[in-house]
Parts: structure tokens; sequence; C-alpha cells
């Protein structure tokens, strides 16, 4: 009697297994058939002088080299610029700030924030920094509208991060004495850590791979020279990416893809210094 | 009903003891979000002694043992009126500062709750980050061997606290409490999540104690209050129903209710 449907909710659980199994499946081989495809297209482009030369006419002479520094002073400084704010605001409405309507307010918002078109985020750029501020077409420029976009995404990942830190942790510190600030210090930062800088990386991954506020606030195509400060102009590799997929030769079509290979490998160096501290992290915990 | 019960509990808080009162609560109600908790709580707290608050689940043992070191601080709507005083201070006056309430009243939680951080990093940090003087690593020392932990874990300070049993774990916050030489230790049902061994271990800690510290324990076991408590309070529905020396209280209460309670017949 007890047994009775055993056999049916088996076979549903097996069908369900199954299916998960499939549908990872295929997002993994789509993964897979978009990764040969362009190494096999882009690899043959892909060498030194692709790397050192500046975009040209001439597909055999043509580079990334401008592209490729623009996109590392660019992400290089809307890290700078977004982390700090980001990870304080998150650290100022999980540990300080009252739970009132106004925080709440702040919370909600934050969070429509990070659904806004990337596109609006370039207007805004291009009418405050670019404009008001007059910083020009600059790298500072399009670091800054940058790290506006990817706030709300670092906010909301290290308020998740802050709020899994267990509140028996922060009693047990203010037990003994310890002022708000040593709590967070010493207690839910290094636990929260791990968390914060998984939302950051996956914030930083959008800043790197984000074509439309870039063309909004004037990054060009054509920088025959690398930014050498904050204030120079730049380009960065997914619009030259873009310019080149958007020519009629084959040639640019290959080293459209040799880029995006250039902005992977840049993208998992980023995440593997992700990893890198997370690991070092846990292992001082012990 | 209210008022009929405040009248019974401050009637029977005459105790006296020739030991100097340490903590004075006085009148003291709390409520969360306009619910009361604590009602009109009349209470001495006897130095170098150990005073157990028992009581049914939900009688507002903890909240008003939280009050006595300011935790309920942290918790959001809670109103509370009366006069706690250490020593004639009061816990709750304006230029007080509730960190240094802290340090002088030191607490152990129910669950233990050890820093994930190595066994002597969790001793030290308080010391450390109050700049207390005197040799930090000393210090570590003698809490770790004031509180029966010192053999067990001797050659392996530097390991991580999460790798401790329970038991290990919950001496080890007993033993950090101790670092911080407070004046109080408040235990928050400090056994509920040990087994009996472990448990009879922190009893057999807690008498050892009682000769340099004055501790309020809160639990639920009457036959630990029984054990190792010199005065017992008993709490129902935020009402202080008892108070009086453990071997009265257990053996000739005064209050019906109270004997109800001791004897197993409710709660």
């Amino acid at each position: 009697m007890i047994s009775a449907n055993l056999r049916r909710r088996h076979l549903i659980a097996s069908l369900f297994r199954w299916s998960c199994i499939a549908v990872t499946g295929v997002a993994v081989a789509i993964l897979c058939v978009l990764i040969y495809q362009v190494t096999t297209v882009g690899m043959p482009w892909l060498d030194l002088q692709f790397l050192d030369s500046f975009p040209s006419r001439f597909p055999e002479k043509a580079g990334i080299k401008s592209a490729l520094y623009g996109t590392i002073w660019l992400v290089g400084l809307t890290a700078l610029f977004a982390i700090p704010t980001g990870v304080l605001a998150a650290i100022y409405l999980e540990e300080y700030a009252p739970n009132n309507r106004f925080t709440r307010f702040i919370d909600i918002n934050i969070a429509n924030l990070a659904g806004v078109p990337s596109i609006v985020y370039g207007i805004l750029g291009l009418a405050l920094f670019v404009r008001f501020f007059h910083l020009e077409r600059s790298v500072v420029s399009g670091a800054l509208t940058m790290s506006l976009l990817i706030l709300p995404v670092i906010v909301i990942a290290s308020k998740e991060a802050i709020r899994a830190v267990p509140q028996s942790l922060r009693q047990a510190a203010f037990a003994v004495g310890a002022t708000r600030w040593q709590v967070t210090r010493a207690h839910v930062l290094p636990s929260a850590i791990p968390g914060i800088l998984t939302g950051v990386i996956l914030a930083l991954s959008r800043a790197i791979g984000e074509t439309a506020p870039l063309i909004m606030i004037g990054a060009l195509t054509y920088i025959a020279f690398v930014p050498e400060g904050p204030m120079d102009e730049f380009t960065a590799l997914p619009i030259q990416i873009f310019n080149w997929t958007a020519r009629p030769q084959q040639e640019f079509h290959e080293l459209a893809s040799a880029g995006i290979i250039v902005l992977l490998v840049v993208l998992l160096l980023m995440n593997s210094v992700a990893v890198y501290i997370r690991f070092r992290g846990s292992r001082r915990e012990k | 009903m209210n008022v009929d019960l405040n009248e019974k509990s401050s009637e029977q808080n005459n105790v006296t003891s020739d030991k100097p009162k340490i903590l004075d609560i006085r009148d003291v109600s709390i409520a969360y979000g306009g619910e009361l908790a604590v009602r009109n709580v009349t209470l001495p707290i006897f130095e170098k002694s150990i005073t157990a608050i028992i009581g049914p689940s939900g009688c507002g043992k903890s909240t008003l043992l939280r009050s006595l070191n300011r935790m309920n601080d942290f918790i959001e709507n809670v109103d509370q009126t009366g006069v706690i005083s250490l020593k004639g201070d009061d816990l709750y006056g304006a230029d007080t500062d509730p960190v240094e309430v802290r340090l002088k009243i030191g607490m152990v939680f129910q669950k233990p709750n050890p820093f994930p951080k190595s066994i002597y990093r969790n001793i030290a940090w308080g010391p450390t980050i109050n700049g207390m003087e005197g040799d930090i690593e000393e210090r570590v020392l003698t809490a770790l061997k004031q509180s029966a932990l010192w053999d067990e874990v001797k050659d392996r300070l530097q390991d991580s606290a999460l790798n401790l049993s329970g038991g290990q774990q919950q001496r080890l916050c007993i033993a950090r409490a101790l670092a911080m030489e407070p004046e109080i230790i408040l235990m928050d049902e400090p056994c509920s999540a040990l087994d009996p061994v472990s448990t009879s271990r922190i009893e057999d800690l807690l008498f050892e104690l009682k000769e340099k510290y004055t501790i309020v324990i809160v639990t639920h076991n009457m036959q630990q209050a029984a054990r190792v408590s010199e005065y017992t309070a008993f709490l129902e529905n935020g009402v202080l129903v008892e108070f009086g020396d453990t071997d009265q209280v257990f053996t000739r209460p005064a209050n019906q209710r109270t004997e109800e309670y001791v004897t197993g017949r409710f709660g």
C-alpha cells in the first residue's frame, strides 16, 4: 500500500533530472560552438603584430592596440570609481541605515537603476560628464558613465553578501565591546568579501562588454594612439569589434573574431584575479 | 490582572543578601512594537553569585537578559522604561556609551558563535581592539585555563575555532567573555545546544567562575537552575512572579504558579 505510486514518482524524478541535464547541455554546447567558431576564424590573425598595431585600412596591418589599452584604462578607472562607492553604499544601507521608509525608498530605486537600459546611462554620461563637466570624450568620462551603470549591480550584490553574514557573528563582536565600525571591519566585511567580489566581477564583466554607452559619449573607433592619461580620447574592444564586423570585407570579420578572443582573455584574467583573492581570503580565515 | 501580578512581584522582592548588590533592575518594562515582553520587573543582582532566570518559552527572560548589556539596541522598535544601573551608574543614561556597558557586562549566547578565525584570535580580538593593558598572550592563556579549554586546545591555538566541537566552542565563547574581565557575564541558555557531557562541564565551570564573577543565566532547564544558581527569578508572561534564594524558590515557593512550574506541572 505504501509503495503505491512509487514507480510513477521515481519516473517523474528521473524525468526532471534528465531535463535539467539536457538544458545544461544545450547551454554548454552553444558556448562551445561559439568559442570554436571564434577561435578557428580568429586564431590565425592573433599574433603580436595584431596586439601591437593600431587600426588600419589594411587588414594585415590592422591591430587592436588602442582598443586593448583603452579597455584596460576604462575598466581600471571604472573599478576605481565604482567599487569603493558601491561597497561603501552597501555597508551604509545594511549596517548603518535605520530601517525606515527613506531607506526602503533608496533600496527599491537602486534595484530599479539596475534595470535601466545602458543607452540611457550613455545619454546621461554625455550630458553630465562630457558636456556639463567638460570632461570631453575622455577615458574618465567613459569610466564615470560605466561606474554609474554598474554601481547598482555592485551595491545589490554587496548588500546581499553583507546580509548573509549571520547576526550571531555581529552580536558576538558587539558583546566584547566592539564599535559598529570594528564589527564591520573585522568580521562582517571578511565574511562578505567572497560575495562582494563575485558581484564586482560580474559588474566589471558587464562594463567590459558594454558598447552602447561608449558610442553615446563618443568613444571613437579610429584612434591611432593609446591613452596616456585619464583625459585622453580612447576606444574600447567592443567598439573596435563592432566596427570590424560592420565592414564588408571578409578579412575584417576574421579580425573581429581575433578581437573577441582578446576580449575573452581579458575577461578570464580578471575573473581569475577574483578567484585568487577569494581563495586567499578563505585560506586566511582558517 | 496585570496590576495584581505587579503588586505581587514587588512584594516578593524583599530578598536580602550579605553580598553587595551590583546590578539594580528597577521597574523595567520592555515592548517590541507595542507588545509588552517584560512588565515592571524589579530585580537585584548580587555580586559574585549566580542568578538564574527561569520561565516558560516566550516569558521575556531572554529579552530581560539582553537589556542588561544593551543588546536590545540592535533590535528595531524596542521601547524600554525603568532603570537599570550597574553600581549606581545608569546603563541607559544619556551620556552612557553602550560599548562601555558591553565591556563591563559580557555575554555568552544560546548557540556557540565563535568568530571564523583561529582559537587564539577569537579570544585576543576583544582585548586588542579595546587596547587592554598587559600581555595579550598571557590574557588568552588565562582565559583558556579559566574556561577549562586549555588542555584540549593548547597544541592548536592557530587552528580555526570552527573545527572545535559544539561544547568546546561554547567554552571558547565563555573564554572570549572572560578575557575582557567583565564585572558581569550574561548567559542566554548557554547549554541548550549542547549534549549532557558538555553541559555538565559548563556547569562545573560556572561553579568556579562565580568566585570571581557575577553571572546571570537564563535557562530552560530547571535542574540546571537548581544546581548552579544561588538566586532564582521566575518570569511568566513578562512578569516577575517570584525571586528568592534558589533553595527557597525550588523547595518552598511562595507563589503557586512558581510551584506548579518548578514541579513541572506546566511550561
